[in-house]
């Protein structure tokens, strides 16, 4: 009697707590799910709303859509991007992983540490800054490097940036800031393999490149799909390069060169919003899929 | 377009083909003492990839424009240059890089306050309580933080047009505290390194659920709040397209769009400049100028930065 009395004081109490858990939790998290609905759901609903409909508010089906892919500016614009990322998550996993695993058998943790650190100091100049010293060094004239761009033909601002090379040049730069940050993390992460297995390869006469090749890289794999899913993700988004080269070149490099230059053309050049809206649209499906299919398949996030 | 970023993952499976294995068996490759010079090599030439033209920019903000052009190019040049440079470039139209980079200082610091706020307790508790709505709240988190914020930047400009907002400060502190990268770095170190079992001690102790996080998980969570402080600082200090795009006017630029503007006025790079003419070295004066914030920070959060980069692998 008075312990089913108690089991049942008890567990409204712990019914109550548990009520009252569920609230506290909500008022944890109600400033983040006030920001995420201001600056995460409502402009993608608004993104969607203006890209369904005309200026004059009706709807508009897929108008816009068919109109900003009949530009012809579209379809070069998504060629430069699909050409820039492709080059830039090709040298990405190559030199990322390579530098990780050459730090990695470093016998020197001090020289490994100055490296990793050296390498990473770019990540400093991400954004404009960046843009403004490559504009220097690609510049015969003033670049610590003129040798080497004379070596290649080159003997002019306008030679080096020739729309040609655009995709090689916007590489050079995004590695130049972004691939320090990913070594440290492919660095972390091979520090994360046991050094066991790492003994018990050598015992059974792996050389560096086979324990690399057969354990270290399938080990990294997770990792390498994460950063090429952050790099694409964030490679379809190419502004800052083009438009900053194309206002110092005078606009040799052109300024609808990619599909975020398009779409802010679009909405503040054409006072078009409703076109920039579709191209934001289709750069969010893109960067929602992306993330969509990592999140469900890497396994990465398997947390909960 | 898939295929790109597919890839590299079938190569990184091969182990499971053997046969190869044997064949690539090479006995005698690499053997310690027999030392092969390339990787020192290969590790020199990035490391002379990444640094020399840092070392550029800073050598460049010490010389004049001809020194720029006629002397070698790793040559420090005056510092007497270096003044006229700072006065040239503090004199441009009247302080205007001063009140840029009082401007990022005060949009990336304001931003950090509120991301802080936010993100410390919604971290906590999608880690540590249970609520309605939990998971769904964690996978919108994980989704949202992997889209590169530039997708948005469009959307936000006509949903700040539609509130009037368009020209405000707040146009773009706000969406820079909207952090979901800091909401997981949250979620994972509060998962791991706090565990249940202290909090229900405190719970049963008569703490509240305010008082427990106030209590215990606060006083330990030091290391995420310099974490997250850390990316959400260098993110917003860098960031171009968002102000570029919601402040127009030129004395609410942060720095980092204030060399656009810079740029614009150089003549080598811009031959229609006209007569607010900036040379090549101050602009370079003004770019380090710009970094240096970042680059400080950097060298006094090193250890963080391994930890907070591989927050993921933690949790598996």
């Amino acid at each position: 009697m008075t312990i089913s009395a108690r089991n049942r004081a008890g567990s409204e109490r712990a019914a109550r707590r548990a009520l009252w858990a569920g609230r506290a939790g909500h008022g944890f998290v109600a400033l983040y799910v006030v920001l995420l609905i201001a600056f995460g759901v409502v402009p993608t609903a608004y993104a969607i709303y203006f890209a369904f409909t005309t200026a004059g508010d009706t709807f508009a089906g897929f108008s816009n859509f068919t109109g900003a892919g009949g530009d012809f500016r579209f379809l070069p614009a998504v060629g430069h991007v699909a050409l820039y990322l492709a080059c830039w998550l090709v040298s990405l996993v190559v030199f990322v992983v390579g530098l990780a695993l050459l730090l990695h058998r470093l016998a020197s943790r001090g020289v490994s540490k100055t490296l990793r650190f050296l390498f990473y100091i770019p990540g400093a100049l991400a954004g404009a800054a960046s843009v403004m010293v490559w504009l220097f060094v690609l510049d015969p004239t003033v670049s610590p490097v003129a040798f080497l761009l004379k070596a290649l033909g080159f003997t002019t601002f306008d030679q080096v940036v020739a729309p040609g090379g655009l995709p090689i040049l916007f590489t050079l730069i995004a590695f130049w800031t972004g691939a320090g940050g990913w070594i440290l993390v492919m660095y972390g992460a091979l520090n994360n393999i046991s050094p066991d297995i790492l003994e018990a390869a050598r015992i059974d006469g792996a050389g560096p490149w086979q324990t690399a090749r057969r354990i270290q890289i399938p080990m990294l794999r997770k990792w390498i799909v994460y950063m090429c899913i952050l790099a694409f993700a964030g490679g379809t988004q190419l502004f800052v390069e083009p438009e900053l080269l194309s206002q110092a070149s005078n606009g040799v490099a052109g300024r609808d060169y990619s599909l975020n230059q398009l779409s802010y053309d679009f909405a503040f050049q054409n006072n078009n919003v409703n076109t920039a809206a579709a191209v934001s649209v289709e750069l969010l499906l893109l960067g929602l899929v992306a993330a969509a299919v990592f999140v469900a398949r890497s396994g990465f996030f398997d947390a909960d | 377009m898939p295929t790109d970023f597919r890839s590299p993952a079938p190569s990184a499976s091969a182990p499971a083909t053997a046969p190869a294995a044997s064949r690539r068996a090479r006995p005698g490759r690499a053997r310690p003492g027999l030392k092969n010079p390339l990787p020192a090599f290969v590790l020199l030439l990035f490391a002379v990839f990444f640094v020399l033209p840092v070392v550029w920019l800073l050598l460049a903000a010490t010389k004049t424009d001809d020194q720029l052009v006629h002397a070698n190019p790793l040559s420090f040049g005056s510092l007497h240059a270096l003044r006229a440079n700072w006065d040239a470039l503090t004199g441009y139209q009247g302080d205007t890089v001063m009140v840029w980079l009082r401007n990022s200082a005060v949009y990336t610091f304001l931003a950090l306050v509120i991301t802080l706020v936010v993100v410390i307790p919604a971290g906590y508790a999608l880690a540590l309580t249970e609520f309605p709505g939990r998971h769904t709240l964690l996978v919108a988190t994980l989704v949202v933080m992997l889209m590169p914020s530039a997708t948005l930047v469009v959307p936000l400009f006509l949903e700040m047009n539609a509130v009037h907002l368009i020209g405000s400060m707040w146009s773009v502190i706000l969406p820079y505290s909207f952090y979901p990268f800091g909401v997981y770095l949250a979620y994972i170190y509060f998962s791991t390194a706090i565990p249940r079992s202290l909090l229900e001690a405190a719970r049963l102790d008569g703490c509240s659920e305010f008082g427990a996080f106030r209590r215990v998980a606060l006083p330990l969570a030091m290391p995420v709040v310099a974490l997250v402080g850390f990316f959400s600082f260098v993110a917003n200090w860098t960031n171009y397209f968002l102000p570029y795009v919601l402040l127009p006017q030129d004395d609410q630029f942060p720095v980092q769009v204030g060399l656009g503007t810079l740029l614009d006025s150089v003549p080598q790079f811009n031959p229609t400049a006209g007569t607010l003419s900036v040379e090549r070295p101050e602009l370079a004066l003004a770019t380090l100028l710009a970094i240096t914030p970042v680059l400080v920070v950097f060298l006094f959060a090193q250890r963080f930065l391994v930890a907070g980069m591989l927050a993921g692998a933690t949790k598996d």
